[in-house]
C-alpha cells in the first residue's frame, strides 16, 4: 500500500510551536507538513477538498485544515492554541498551532513554553515585522531551544537568493542580542510544497534541508535531566504501611540511598524508594512522574520541595522577573495583588516595581510605570510565603510561573524568574 | 530518553495528581471506551497504591451497547470505585430534554442537559475525561484543564492560557473543570498503551459478527432504537467498533482483528480517520462537535 501514511515505532516525540504574522501563510504551512507527509486520512481530505469549493478555491485550501472554530473559518483567521499530531516513519510531532494576532501573544507564549523548537514564519515579501520580531524575542524569553526561521512565499520573489539572504542577515543581527541558542533558516513556499516535506528544485543555490527533515533530524532530549534534582511535591500518597510523596521530577534525577533536601523545613533525609505503579526504579529522571518515600518522618505537604542538598533553590519571598501580561482587561503596576503559582505552590504576591518594559522592535529596554495587555517588561514582586526556585534560564520549570488574578481566577501574567532571594 | 508513551503517561499522571491535589470533588467519565479505559488505568497508576479516590460518573443516553454497561458495571465493581450512573431517560421523564425525534435522531446531544443536572447534583467540580486533540478539530483547541463557566460553558476565546506544566485550578462555586490527561495522546498512542498495559476492553471493540445496516457509508448496529428506512437491509457481518458511544450515532468497521496487535495493524493502515468513520454525530456540520462543547459537553 504505497499511499498508506507511513507507521514506524516512532519513538522520540518533538513538541514544536508555529509562529507568524496573520497572512504569513502559517495555517498553509502546517497543512502542507500534514498534507505532504501524508499524515491526513481520506475523510479528512474529503472534508478539506468540499470546504475549500464551497469557499470558490479552485485548489485545495490548507489553511482550512487548521481552523478549528467556527469563528475562525468565517473570519479566515486563527484564535486560539490548536495542537495537531503527526508523525513519520522517525519521529512524532505535537504542533502547537498558535495565532499570529498580536492579540494573541498570550498564546503564543502558552505554545512555546513547553516547545522544543520554534518555527517563525516571514513572509519573503515583507521581511521581519513587528510580529516576527516579537515571536523571536518570545522564543528568546521562552528559552525555547531551538528556533527555525521559515522565510515563506519565496515563489512570489522568483525564488531569489538576495531576498533570502536579507531576511536572514537582518534576523539573524536582531537575534544576536536574544541569547537563541540555534536557529536554522530555510527558505520555502509553503503554498507550493518547495522545502517543506521535500527538497525544492527551484531554489538550488540552497543546499540545506527541507524543513521535515530538519524536525526529523534535531536532537530531542528529556528537559532537565542534566541538572540538580529537583521534586516539586504534589501530593503525599497513603496507603496501609505506606506512604510517599509524589510529584513529577522537574529536573535531575534521584536514587534510593540518596539524601535529599526538603524545603521549606531544611530537614534532610535519605531516599527509601523511587517508586511507580510498575515497581521500584534504580534513578528517578526528569521528567518522570514518580512517589518517593523517605527513611525519616518529615512533615511535608502538597507545595514543598525535595531536592539536592548540595545545590539546592533559592527560598525567595522577593522576585525579579521577566513578566509576560496576559489581561485585556486590566494592567500590571506597583500595588497589584495577585496570586502566583509556582510548580506545586500557590502564593500571594505584590507588584512591588516595575523596572523596565521591552521595546519589542528595537529590543530597547526602557521606564514603564505598568505593563499592558502582551507587554514584557522586568517586575519585582514580593511573596507572602517563599517560593523555592531557580532562574528560568536554567530551568524551565522551577524558573516559571503563572499569575492569577484573585477576584476573577484569570491566568495573566507568565513569570520567567531572573533574580531570587 | 524517556520513551513516547513513558512521556504521555508521565504527563498524565501529572495532571491527575494535580487535580486530585486541588479539588474536592471529582470524578472521571467513564463511558467503557477505550479512551476511558485507558484514564482509568492512569488514575489506578497516578494515585497506586492508594485506591482511586473519586467516583466515575456515565451519561447513559438508555441506547447504549449491553456489552459496554456490563464492561462498565463490572470494572467499577473491580476497581472497587463508585459509578454514578446519570439517565438521559430519567431527564426526558422529568421533562428536562426532549426526546430528539426524525431521520438521524440521537440521544448524544441530550447527554448534555444530564451530565450538567448530574454535575451539579452530586457537586462535582473537576470532571476527567478521555477525549483527545487528535480526534476532531474543536478538540484540537482545548487545554489540558478546561474552565467551564456555571452554566458549563466552554467559551474558546477566552480560554486560560496554560504555561509549562502548571494548571490554573482556581474556580468559583459552581463552577467547573474538565481535566483530559489524554489531550496529547493519539488513537494509536491509546492502541499501543492498550497493548503494553494489557488494558481491557469491552468485546465490541475486536471482531465478531453482527448484523448490521448501511446509512451513509457506515455500519449501523441493529437495534430497535434506530428504524431503518426503505431499502436498509440487515447483513450479518465481522465488524468491530472504533469508537464507543450512543448505538445510534456509533458506526461499525468490517474487520477480522480479533487481537489488540490486529486492530493496531489495522489502524495502520487504514486510510479514514476515527470519528470520519464512525461517528455520525460529527458529521451533521462542521461545527457539531464544537457546538455540544460550547453547551456544556465533554
Amino acid at each position: 500500500m504505497s499511499d498508506a501514511p507511513v507507521f514506524a515505532p516512532a519513538d522520540s516525540l518533538l513538541r514544536f510551536a508555529t509562529a507568524g504574522a496573520v497572512d504569513d501563510g502559517k495555517s498553509t504551512l502546517i497543512g502542507r507538513l500534514l498534507h505532504d507527509s501524508r499524515s491526513l486520512l481520506a475523510d479528512q481530505l474529503e472534508a478539506l477538498e468540499l470546504a475549500s469549493r464551497e469557499r470558490g478555491n479552485a485548489e485545495l485550501d490548507l489553511a482550512m485544515l487548521t481552523d478549528g472554530l467556527r469563528a475562525e473559518r468565517e473570519q479566515g483567521i486563527t484564535i486560539d492554541v490548536a495542537h495537531r499530531y503527526f508523525e513519520t516513519a522517525r519521529r512524532a510531532f505535537i504542533i502547537a498551532d498558535t495565532p499570529g494576532h498580536a492579540q494573541y501573544t498570550r498564546n503564543m507564549v502558552t505554545g512555546a513554553s513547553t516547545a522544543g523548537l520554534a518555527i517563525v514564519l516571514v513572509d519573503a515579501r515583507n521581511g521581519l515585522t513587528e510580529q516576527s520580531r516579537r515571536h523571536a524575542v518570545l522564543a528568546g524569553l521562552l528559552r525555547v531551544p531551538r528556533l527555525v526561521l521559515a522565510v515563506n512565499k519565496m515563489d512570489l520573489v522568483g525564488f531569489d537568493e538576495t531576498a533570502f539572504r536579507a531576511i536572514t542577515g537582518e534576523f539573524a543581527a536582531f537575534t544576536a542580542q536574544l541569547g537563541l541558542r540555534e536557529v536554522t533558516a530555510i527558505p520555502i513556499s509553503a503554498l507550493r510544497g518547495d522545502n517543506v516535506v521535500h527538497r525544492s528544485e527551484a531554489m538550488p543555490w540552497y543546499d540545506g534541508p527541507a524543513l521535515l527533515e530538519h524536525l526529523e533530524d534535531v536532537e530531542v532530549t528529556d528537559e532537565g535531566a542534566a541538572g540538580e534534582f529537583r521534586l516539586p511535591v504534589q501530593c503525599t500518597i497513603r496507603a496501609p504501611g505506606y506512604r510517599g510523596y509524589a510529584g513529577q521530577i522537574a529536573s535531575g534525577s534521584i536514587a534510593p540511598g540518596e539524601e535529599v533536601l526538603h524545603l521549606p523545613s531544611g530537614m534532610r533525609s535519605r531516599v527509601v524508594a523511587v517508586d511507580t505503579a510498575d515497581g521500584e526504579l534504580d534513578r528517578g529522571r526528569a521528567p518522570q512522574s514518580v512517589t518517593v518515600r523517605l527513611a525519616d518522618d518529615i512533615d511535608i505537604g502538597r507545595g514543598d520541595m525535595l531536592c539536592a542538598p548540595a545545590n539546592p533553590p533559592v527560598a525567595a519571598t522577593e522576585l525579579t522577573a521577566s513578566v509576560c501580561w496576559m489581561s485585556a482587561g486590566s494592567a500590571l503596576e506597583p500595588g497589584t495583588r495577585l496570586l502566583l503559582k509556582h510548580t506545586t505552590r500557590t502564593v500571594k504576591a505584590l507588584v512591588s516595581g516595575i523596572g523596565d518594559r521591552l521595546e519589542i522592535t528595537t529590543l530597547e529596554r526602557g521606564p514603564a510605570e505598568r505593563l499592558q495587555l502582551n507587554e514584557i517588561g522586568e517586575v519585582g514582586l514580593r511573596l507572602a510565603q517563599p517560593v523555592f526556585c531557580d532562574p528560568y534560564a536554567g530551568n524551565r520549570f522551577t524558573g516559571g510561573a503563572v499569575l492569577i488574578d484573585e477576584a476573577t481566577h484569570a491566568t495573566v501574567g507568565a513569570v520567567m524568574i531572573t533574580g531570587a532571594r | 530518553m524517556l520513551s513516547r508513551l513513558d512521556l504521555l503517561e508521565s504527563e498524565a499522571v501529572h495532571l491527575i495528581r494535580e487535580v486530585v491535589a486541588e479539588f474536592d470533588r471529582p470524578a472521571l467519565l467513564f463511558s467503557g471506551g477505550k479512551d476511558s479505559a485507558v484514564l482509568l488505568r492512569l488514575a489506578e497508576k497516578a494515585l497506586a497504591p492508594a485506591p482511586i479516590p473519586f467516583p466515575v460518573l456515565h451519561v447513559d443516553t438508555g441506547h447504549n451497547f449491553e456489552e459496554v454497561l456490563d464492561f462498565r458495571d463490572r470494572r467499577a465493581a473491580e476497581l472497587g470505585v463508585r459509578l454514578v450512573v446519570a439517565s438521559v431517560q430519567e431527564s426526558i421523564d422529568a421533562g428536562r430534554v426532549a426526546e430528539p425525534t426524525g431521520k438521524g435522531a440521537s440521544r448524544n446531544r441530550a447527554q448534555t442537559v444530564t451530565l450538567l443536572d448530574a454535575i451539579a447534583e452530586h457537586r462535582f467540580d473537576a470532571l476527567f475525561g478521555g477525549a483527545r486533540r487528535d480526534e476532531e478539530r474543536a478538540r484540537a483547541k482545548e487545554r489540558m484543564l478546561s474552565f467551564r463557566d456555571s452554566f458549563g460553558q466552554w467559551d474558546p476565546r477566552n480560554q486560560r492560557p496554560e504555561l509549562w506544566n502548571l494548571y490554573n485550578g482556581m474556580i468559583h462555586p459552581g463552577e467547573n473543570v474538565r481535566a483530559f490527561p489524554l489531550s496529547n495522546w493519539t488513537e494509536r498512542d491509546v492502541w499501543a498503551y492498550i497493548e503494553r498495559e494489557g488494558v481491557e476492553l469491552p468485546s465490541l471493540y475486536f471482531a465478531h459478527d453482527r448484523k448490521v445496516f448501511e446509512r451513509d457509508g457506515m455500519l449501523l448496529a441493529d437495534t430497535p432504537f434506530l428504524p431503518r428506512e426503505p431499502g436498509e437491509q440487515l447483513v450479518e457481518r465481522s465488524v468491530r467498533f472504533r469508537t464507543v458511544g450512543d448505538m445510534t450515532c456509533t458506526g461499525a468497521v468490517p474487520s477480522t482483528a480479533a487481537t489488540v496487535a490486529e486492530v493496531i495493524a489495522e489502524i495502520a493502515a487504514t486510510r479514514v480517520s476515527e470519528r470520519g468513520q464512525t461517528r455520525a454525530d460529527d458529521r451533521a456540520s462542521a461545527a457539531a462537535m464544537e457546538d455540544r462543547k460550547r453547551e456544556g459537553y465533554f
